[in-house]
Order: C-alpha cells, then structure tokens, then sequence
C-alpha cells in the first residue's frame, strides 16, 4: 500500500497542490481502517477531521426517531467526507458509518485549520476544493429532491 | 390500427407498484420488435396504453412487458389475471441499434427507474452477441432498494462481463449499496469514451445530466441515445398528442439521437 505523501498526488482533492503543500497535508493525516459498522464521526460531534476514502464505503446517515435511520448518501474509494472541520460551529451534521470494512485517509482539521489561519493561499486552495466537495453534493441532494423515480407526473400515456 | 388479441399467460410482481406480464398470441404469430421499441397495450374497455417491450427481441416465448401501475389502464392491466386477453398494437418507434457498437465498441447503459425495461432487450442482444463488444456497463440509479427491478438478473450480467454499478436516492441503514445521484456513477465505470455508445432511459431530468456526465467524461454526443416520454395515444404519427416541436416521439422517437434532442431537453413548453 502506498503512503499517504504517495497517494495524495494522485487524488484529484489534491490536483495542482505543489510538493511543499502535499508534505503539510500529509504532515496532518494518518490512515484509518474502520471495520463494517465503526462510525467515522456522529451527528453533533465536533468536526475535528475529515476523510479520503481509499477503500470500501462510508454511508452517510440520518437518524429520524419516526422512521430510523436512513442512508442518505455514500462515499467510495476516492470520496472526500466531511466539511465541516472549516465551517463554523465545526459540528458534525450527519452520522457516516464504514458501510463494509474501509480504509481512510483521516485529516486532522484542527491541524490543518491553524495552518490555514497562517497561510491565507493555503486557506483558499483547501476552501476552493471543500467548496467544490459540497456544491457537487448540494446539487446531487437538490436534484433527488424531484423524486425522479417516484409516479408523481407519470401518466398512463406517459408510462415508458 | 386495429389492435391484435393476446392471451396473458404470466405475470409477476417485481416491486409494490411494478409488474411484468408475459403474453401469447392468440393468432400464433409471434410479434418481432427491436430492442426500444413500443406496443401499444389496451385493456377492453377501459383504454390503450404505450409500453415498451421488456423482453429478449431474438429469444422465442411470450411477449413481455413491465408495466408501472400509474393509472386507470395500467392498473387494469394489473389486475389482468392468466388466461384474460388484452389488445396489443404494434411495435412502433426507433429502437435503440445498440449494434453500432459493434465491432469491439464499448457500450454503457444507463437507466432509472422504470427505465431499466425498455433498455433490458438491448442489454440482453449485446449479451447474446458478447464477444462483438468491448466493455459493457450498467449504470442503474433507482429510488430506493425495494424498487430495484430485476435484480436477479443485474448480478447475472455481471457474471457475464457486464460492470453494474447501482445507486439508490436513500436506503435503510441495512443498505450497504451506494446512494445517491445515477450521474455520480458515470465517472466511476470503466469504458473508452471515445468508442462508447451510450443509451439512457430514465426521467427527463436524469437523462439530462446523465448525457452531461457522459459528454463531460468525453463520450461524444452523437454517440449517446436517449429514450424519451411524451403522451401518446394513436403511436403512428397521426393524433400529434406526442409532438415535441417538429417530432412526433411516437415514430421519430422514442429513441432518439441526443445530439439532436440536446436543444430540446429541458426547454419549457415544449
């Protein structure tokens, strides 16, 4: 398996990152492997890291007391995870659960926070490519909003 | 014009509101269709409804449909036991021509919903014909796991070959599968973009940005098909209730070119 300063490069959340750059990201990660069902972070927690998964799957989840708990999202080998270690109030909004045994590249926010405080063009690479994580997500949420696959505006007429 | 008379000789239940049924001719002569193709299925006296054929175009047995239970015909038709008979006109409309690929070209379907049947007899050619295709990928977004169609057959092709990714909008916490958007699945699959032929069929909205994740990954666009869905009542081109500016969808469609329908996708009151 290749180290994290080998994987990095690769990884298009780190595309066009110089070598410096990579060695302090690096600097602030470590590898995970999580067993089926070991949770990532909760809902409510502090957002003190956030992940790249090299492995296996994290489901995203969502706890409704009337309906329990549903998957809303996954991530897969590839998949960034987490926001919120750069957003105010730095709490986790969702459950993500390893979905399968999984393997992650675990970011420690905090770490990386303090150094974008020091490095304004560090803080605006990293918001840039966060940015991006959640507009991808936030238009993948908005178009399931339609129900696409649902029967409402499906007619006999109209029926494939 | 005048629809023919089959006899419903099976029928199975494939999730709560999703059905196939199997039919016979009562005259003895098979009904040949291509792949993406059309009938138009009447119960008596209650009224005719367009469904694709979901069967194997080049395999002898009864003609197949799966049906979505949405209406007052559908529902007729759900409720047809062994033996009723029903009216079948047809086939009408393009079909998908997923031979193009061929020699050695890669093909990647791409369906939600409902919109795995009218690309199933496409997939099940491609599988009769293997060895004259590159890679083959399906691409299956649905709206949650228990209204996943065919999923017996899903782990099937990829016993064949086939690479089938599937996604939901949400699932219970015992789902272990991916959730989320069909279009996120395109930049995972492995296919040349430059000898694919993709053919979608889903909601207007998913083929949309389906056909933009395919042209995005560098598939070019008059190599993407799409199904579409407008009402239709006499299927030949005469009633006009299926145009689409200047196409009838009933015989210049439902498959249809993407790179000709590019403009139309999405555009309001049409």
């Amino acid at each position: 398996m290749r180290t994290i300063a080998q994987y990095l490069p690769d990884h298009p959340f780190f595309a066009g990152l110089d070598e410096p750059t990579l060695a302090l990201l690096a600097g602030c990660a470590t590898n995970v492997s999580l067993a089926a069902g070991d949770f990532l972070f909760r809902e409510g927690d502090p957002a003190a890291r956030f992940f790249v998964v090299r492995r296996g799957r994290v489901a995203i989840e969502l706890h409704d007391p009337a309906v329990g708990t549903v998957v809303i999202d996954s991530a897969d080998a590839g998949d960034v995870v987490g926001w919120s270690w750069l957003v105010p109030p730095y709490r986790s909004i969702f459950d993500a659960r390893a979905a399968e045994a999984t393997g992650v590249v675990a970011f420690d926010g905090l770490c990386l926070r303090g150094k974008c405080e020091d490095d304004a063009h560090l803080g605006y690479e990293l918001m840039q490519r966060v940015t991006q994580v959640m507009s991808e997500r936030l238009m993948a949420a908005q178009v399931r909003l339609l129900d696409l696959y649902g029967a409402r505006g499906t007619t006999d007429a109209a029926t494939r | 014009m005048v629809p023919r008379l089959f006899r419903l000789v099976d029928r199975r239940q494939d999730t709560a509101d999703t059905f196939t049924i199997l039919l016979e001719p009562n005259d003895g002569v098979p009904l040949a269709f291509k792949p993406g193709q059309f009938t138009m299925l009447s119960a008596f006296g209650v009224g005719e409804v367009p469904i694709s054929v979901s069967g194997d175009a080049h395999a002898a047995g009864p003609l197949q449909h799966t049906v979505r239970d949405v209406g007052a015909v559908t529902h007729a038709l759900s409720r047809a036991s062994v033996g009723d008979v029903l009216g079948v006109r047809g086939p009408y409309g393009t079909a998908w021509e997923v031979s193009d690929a061929r020699p050695g070209g890669d093909v990647v379907f791409v369906a939600g919903g409902i919109g795995l049947a009218p690309l199933r007899p496409a997939v099940l050619e491609v599988l009769s014909h293997r060895e004259d295709y590159g890679r083959v990928v399906v691409l299956y977004g649905s709206r949650s796991p228990d209204e996943l169609l065919f999923t017996d057959e899903l782990k099937a092709w990829e016993s064949q070959g086939v690479e089938v990714l599937v996604t939901v909008d949400y699932g219970p916490a015992t789902w272990t599968g991916r959730v989320g958007l069909v279009t996120t699945l395109v930049s995972r699959a492995g296919f040349d973009p430059m000898s694919t032929l993709a053919l979608i069929c889903g909601p207007e909205v998913m083929m949309r940005h389906t056909a933009l994740a395919l042209v995005a990954r560098g598939v070019r666009s008059n190599h993407i098909r799409v199904s579409l869905e407008r009402n239709m009542r006499c299927g030949v081109g005469l009633c006009g209730h299926c145009q689409y500016r200047e196409l009838f969808v009933c015989v210049d469609g439902p498959v249809l070119p993407y790179a000709q329908v590019t403009g139309l996708l999405g555009l309001r009151e049409v």
